[in-house]
């Protein structure tokens, strides 16, 4: 891990002002921000780690928690709502296994909620790794997470 | 602060009021200056300004909105309102959203009646809060031995992040998460004792609720009263108030307005002082051995005794050991002692362990052996060069001014085999083998020779000898110096280019310079390259010795020394001899006593017979423990005055109990020759007397005049009128600050940099150096290099930082550090136990590996009794200052089967 995580601080030439960056990049690369990647850059970048955290909890984007490798985002806004966002969600949650906020056992997904995507137009709409999939039906869940692998 | 700027002077007016304040300062400086009330939360003093707590908004014409007064600069003609009724309304609006989440059990709450909520409650008038209560219900942090941290009082106004971050340079805590869910708390939420905090206790001091208490004395209730004193541990010479109530010490708190510590303490003197002072092992009648056994006697049968077993000694038969941590009255008595009743110069004190070299050194190069400028210049260099000197454990208060001045863009090298704290913060790190100091110091002059980096108008102008230097130089070839010092030839170059080129600049250095066979020219390596480069003098330069004692300038000064009288006056000068025989109504020696290295050897070949050692425990502090404990059980008789019945007192005939500082009125001299009183905060424990008291007694019981002294400010008269440096020094002046010799007479101010145009000595002085290593180097049988050092966590022998439950939680036992490489090669795991062995004798300790150690090079604490690093130690004297070598001996270390 200490490879890919410098090379990612060299890449910003351990700029302390790219500290959010660094930290998006190193989330991609993970999918959540390990604990030994945040002391890394405490170490090289001579930021204390309390400083580092800090950061890394203040923006709802990164996550301390393992994440999986699919990231599905689903949306509750109004217009979605009432079109039965509600329940493509249970949907997911019961095929995955996972309630919303969690992680699948294997990795593969994180399942998330968010209060508007503003695409009403598509709802109910889901995210999954930044693709959107609209005018969503319980029915249309199972295959579509079939298709990730 | 540098000296001669000149700051304009502006005008504005505020609520009606023609106000004047310095350019630059903010509006609610300018108001505060006026005594014009603002209220604030997260401003502080110390911190940068914020503007968080939004109290302090005021109304400025001009400006749109309500700008904050904390983080707006006040300008010519500014026209300010800070008390309108329309303010007042905002103001309370924004105290009742903080005062929501904050419980109000005030009655109950340990920080009532000091708590700041309560003052802006009082100023703002609030009258209801309108807001639901909200109840955090978060357990209280119990995580480390000092303080408790109760967030459920906090107002998150980041004081003490801040100040941990900004002043302390630490940064163990810091915000978590946000809005609703923010917290003040560590990385990933860790114990502190797991996290990167020092326990420094800033943030303790710097909160303005509850949320952050000592834990001693959370509930014990409002002090009666506040006593301004100095810190007893190491040589800044920190100003701390003692607050007490009874007869007791309850907490310790800093004094802000000072320019030696500026309101911050290291964990020692914020945590580490009540209970060393109370503990239930100090000495509260004197002892006197019967059979073989020390047993409770009177004070008048101990001094008797005392008197009558050191009278048939007169002369060169007997020896004082004085303190650094004793006060300048007390050393000035004990020489005075020494030479007039005991007839002797036998007079010596730890300084010979320490400093001994920068005393002979420094006076050889400029004239004046200790520090030239002050500790609150550092923060103005451009570059800082560190060598020796494990600055934030041995000296954490200086390290502050380091790390500050890093932050501000100086540059900062690090000269040290070991990987100490500030290597962080350091442009440059020269990992230089143990006792290769002279040649990296040469090989830097060499470099900035070779490329005309000197200042060479300087040199001319102001310093003789030059050209037997330079001779002495063209020996350093990178090549050489590289090979000697194992430090690459760039970072060599780089560094003498760095500190020739950026002024001014500063060198600081402690014991890893003078603790060698060859200290005293590792001393004259450092003056010269601050004369190469006109780095003396002026503001923010200069060479720097780190004194360790609390005292240890003061104790030199007194002429606890075996050649001096009080302020370097020789004692083999014939018209100083004179002048201390007609005031002391006596005949005098002339000749120089033994060091107190010598004094041991004398001890054991029995050319001593008596000794009195005041407030030290050279069985733990000196080199070759068994050799001391050896000496010390051959003289005829041993009388020792201490707080604790420490290891050397235990050897004793008699001990007699001394009062600790907070129990006594004195003067201590720091690192940077300010001269600062002690102040009495509560009365002797038992029946212990002050040390001063204690020699006055001894001396007249042994007949002698001229130590009839009512108080230690009569002893300092006294000092006053013999000692040409301390000369304009008194108490009544010692009641505003504390003042820097050199200080004349008594209009004088103090000197805060020595020579300013001109060396005492006249010309400074270079000395041409050759290289010479350490005395033992490894071999086949003694394969490593130990050298030893400080923790920030103990002192010294542990005295008195070992009776401290909480700085024993923290670092319960000494450690041998040891580099991966070579405990890989031993077999050796972290947290095992090895046997350390030298040619002087062996210990136990508990190995540690770390990457800290450079491979060959091994690090011991002296501060643990029970894995005594100076059993291994080498006595090798250096010639001139005949300190040992305490920085570099050869050991073993052995797999315990």
């Amino acid at each position: 891990m200490s490879d890919k995580v410098s090379a990612i601080i060299e890449k910003y030439n351990a700029d302390r002002g790219q500290l959010v960056s660094i930290l998006q990049d190193i989330q991609d690369e993970y999918y959540y921000l390990p604990k030994e990647a945040l002391i890394k850059i405490s170490e090289t970048m001579s930021i204390p780690l309390s400083q580092v955290y800090n950061v890394a909890t203040f923006f709802k984007a990164f996550s301390l928690k393992p994440r999986g490798k699919h990231f599905i985002n689903v949306c509750l806004g109004t217009a979605c709502h009432v079109r039965g966002a509600v329940r493509v969600l249970e949907k997911i949650e019961r095929s995955l296994g996972i309630r919303r906020g969690e992680t699948t056992e294997d990795r593969r997904f994180t399942l998330e909620t968010v209060n508007c995507m503003g695409a009403c137009a598509l709802g109910p709409v889901i995210r999954i790794d930044g693709e959107y999939y609209g005018q969503m039906g319980t029915e249309k869940v199972e295959p579509l997470l079939d298709s990730f692998e | 602060m540098i000296v001669g700027e000149q700051t304009k002077i502006i005008t504005l007016t505020i609520d009606g009021q023609q106000v004047e304040a310095k350019e630059g300062a903010t509006v609610l400086e300018a108001a505060r200056e006026a005594g014009i009330y603002i209220p604030t939360l997260c401003y502080h003093p110390s911190l940068t300004p914020y503007g968080a707590c939004r109290l302090c908004i005021v109304e400025i014409e001009s400006m749109r909105g309500f700008p904050t007064a904390c983080t707006t600069p006040a300008t010519e003609g500014m026209v300010i309102k800070t008390n309108t009724p329309q303010l007042q309304e905002l103001r309370r609006n924004i105290f009742e959203l903080i005062l929501a989440e904050h419980p109000k059990q005030c009655l109950t709450c340990a920080k009532n009646l000091r708590c700041e909520l309560q003052e802006v409650a009082a100023r703002i008038g609030v009258e209801e809060i309108s807001l639901p209560p909200i109840h955090k219900d978060l357990p209280v942090h119990q995580d480390n031995p000092f303080f408790e941290r109760d967030y459920n009082l906090c107002i998150l106004c980041g004081r003490c992040v801040r100040v941990c971050q900004e002043v302390r340079g630490i940064g163990a805590i810091a915000f978590t998460y946000r809005g609703s869910q923010a917290l003040v708390g560590t990385a990933f939420d860790k114990s502190l004792q797991d996290s990167e905090c020092q326990f420094c206790g800033a943030c303790v001091d710097i909160c303005p609720t509850g949320a952050i208490m000592e834990r001693s004395s959370k509930w014990l209730g409002l002090p009666e009263r506040s006593v301004r004193t100095t810190c007893p541990y190491c040589g800044v010479g920190c100003q701390l108030n003692l607050e007490v109530s009874g007869g007791r010490i309850l907490q310790v708190s800093p004094v802000w307005e000072n320019s030696v510590n500026e309101g911050q303490l290291c964990v020692k003197g914020r945590f580490g002082i009540t209970e060393f002072v109370h503990h239930p092992h100090r000495l509260t009648t004197p002892l006197i051995r019967k059979k073989g056994e020390l047993v409770e006697g009177t004070w008048e049968e101990a001094l008797n005794i005392v008197a009558e077993k050191l009278t048939p000694y007169k002369g060169e038969h007997f020896a004082f050991m004085a303190s650094a941590k004793c006060t300048n009255e007390e050393n000035y008595l004990a020489q005075k002692f020494t030479r007039k009743v005991m007839q002797t110069n036998n007079i010596d004190h730890c300084a010979r362990l320490c400093h001994s070299p920068t005393v002979a050194g420094l006076a050889t190069s400029f004239g004046s052996g200790a520090m030239t400028n002050s500790i609150n210049e550092i923060g103005g260099a451009a570059c800082i060069f560190v060598i020796g000197s494990n600055t934030s454990s041995g000296h954490p208060v200086i390290a502050l001014q380091i790390k500050r001045a890093a932050r501000n863009g100086a540059k900062l090298i690090i000269a040290n085999p070991l990987e100490i704290d500030l290597c962080r913060y350091a442009d440059i790190w020269l990992r230089h083998m143990p006792g290769s100091d002279v040649a990296l110091l040469m090989g830097m002059m060499k470099v900035i020779l070779d490329e005309n980096l000197a200042d060479l108008r300087f040199v001319t102008e102001c310093c003789d000898n030059f050209d037997a230097f330079r001779e002495s130089v063209e020996d350093f070839d990178l090549d050489f110096v590289g090979k000697t010092t194992g430090v690459p030839r760039e970072d060599i170059a780089r560094a003498a280019r760095l500190y020739a080129t950026h002024k001014p600049a500063v060198i600081l250095y402690a014991m890893g310079i003078t603790q060698h066979s060859h200290g005293t020219d590792n001393v004259l390596a450092t003056a010269n390259l601050a004369m190469l480069t006109g780095n003396i003098g002026k503001p923010s330069t200069g060479v720097n010795p780190l004194r360790g004692q609390n005292n240890v300038q003061g104790a030199c000064d007194m002429g606890a020394l075996p050649n001096v009288y009080t302020g370097y006056q020789r004692v083999d000068n014939p018209d100083i001899q004179k002048k201390f025989e007609v005031d002391w109504r006596c005949s005098l020696s002339p000749k120089p006593g033994l060091t107190l290295t010598e004094m041991l050897d004398a001890a054991h070949n029995k050319h001593l017979a008596a000794m009195y050692i005041m407030g030290e425990n050279p069985v733990l502090s000196d080199p070759d423990i068994n050799h001391t404990r050896e000496a010390l059980s051959r003289l005829e008789f041993l009388v020792v005055q201490d707080m604790f019945l420490t290891e050397t007192a235990q050897l004793a005939d008699v001990v007699l109990p001394a009062a600790s500082f907070a129990e006594k009125d004195g003067t201590f001299t720091n690192t940077e020759r300010r001269v600062q009183r002690v102040r009495k905060a509560i009365e002797p424990l038992g029946e212990s007397k002050p040390d001063w008291w204690i020699i006055c007694q001894i001396a007249k019981k042994l007949g002698a005049q001229g130590f009839d002294f009512e108080h230690p400010s009569e002893v300092m008269e006294e000092i006053a009128r013999l000692t040409p440096s301390y000369g304009g020094i008194n108490y009544k002046r010692l009641e505003e600050c504390g003042l820097q010799w050199p200080c004349p007479t008594e209009d004088h101010p103090g000197t805060p940099i020595l020579h300013v145009g001109k060396f005492v000595r006249g010309l400074g002085r270079f000395t041409p150096l050759q290289y010479t290593p350490p005395a033992e180097l490894p071999d086949g049988e003694y394969p490593l290099i130990l050298t030893t050092g400080r923790s920030l966590y103990h002192y010294h022998t542990g005295t008195m930082t070992r009776k401290v439950a909480g700085l024993n939680i923290l670092e319960p036992e000494g450690t041998v550090d040891i580099s991966p490489a070579d405990a890989a090669s031993l077999k050796i795991d972290d947290g095992e136990r090895v046997k350390v062995t030298s040619r002087r004798g062996e210990v136990i300790a508990k190995a540690k590996v770390t990457e800290k150690s450079p491979p060959g090079v091994v690090f011991m604490t002296f501060h643990f009794a029970e894995s005594a690093a100076n059993i291994l130690t080498s006595p090798e004297l250096d010639p001139i200052a005949k300190i040992p070598e305490l920085k570099v001996c050869a050991v073993r270390i052995d797999k315990i089967k």
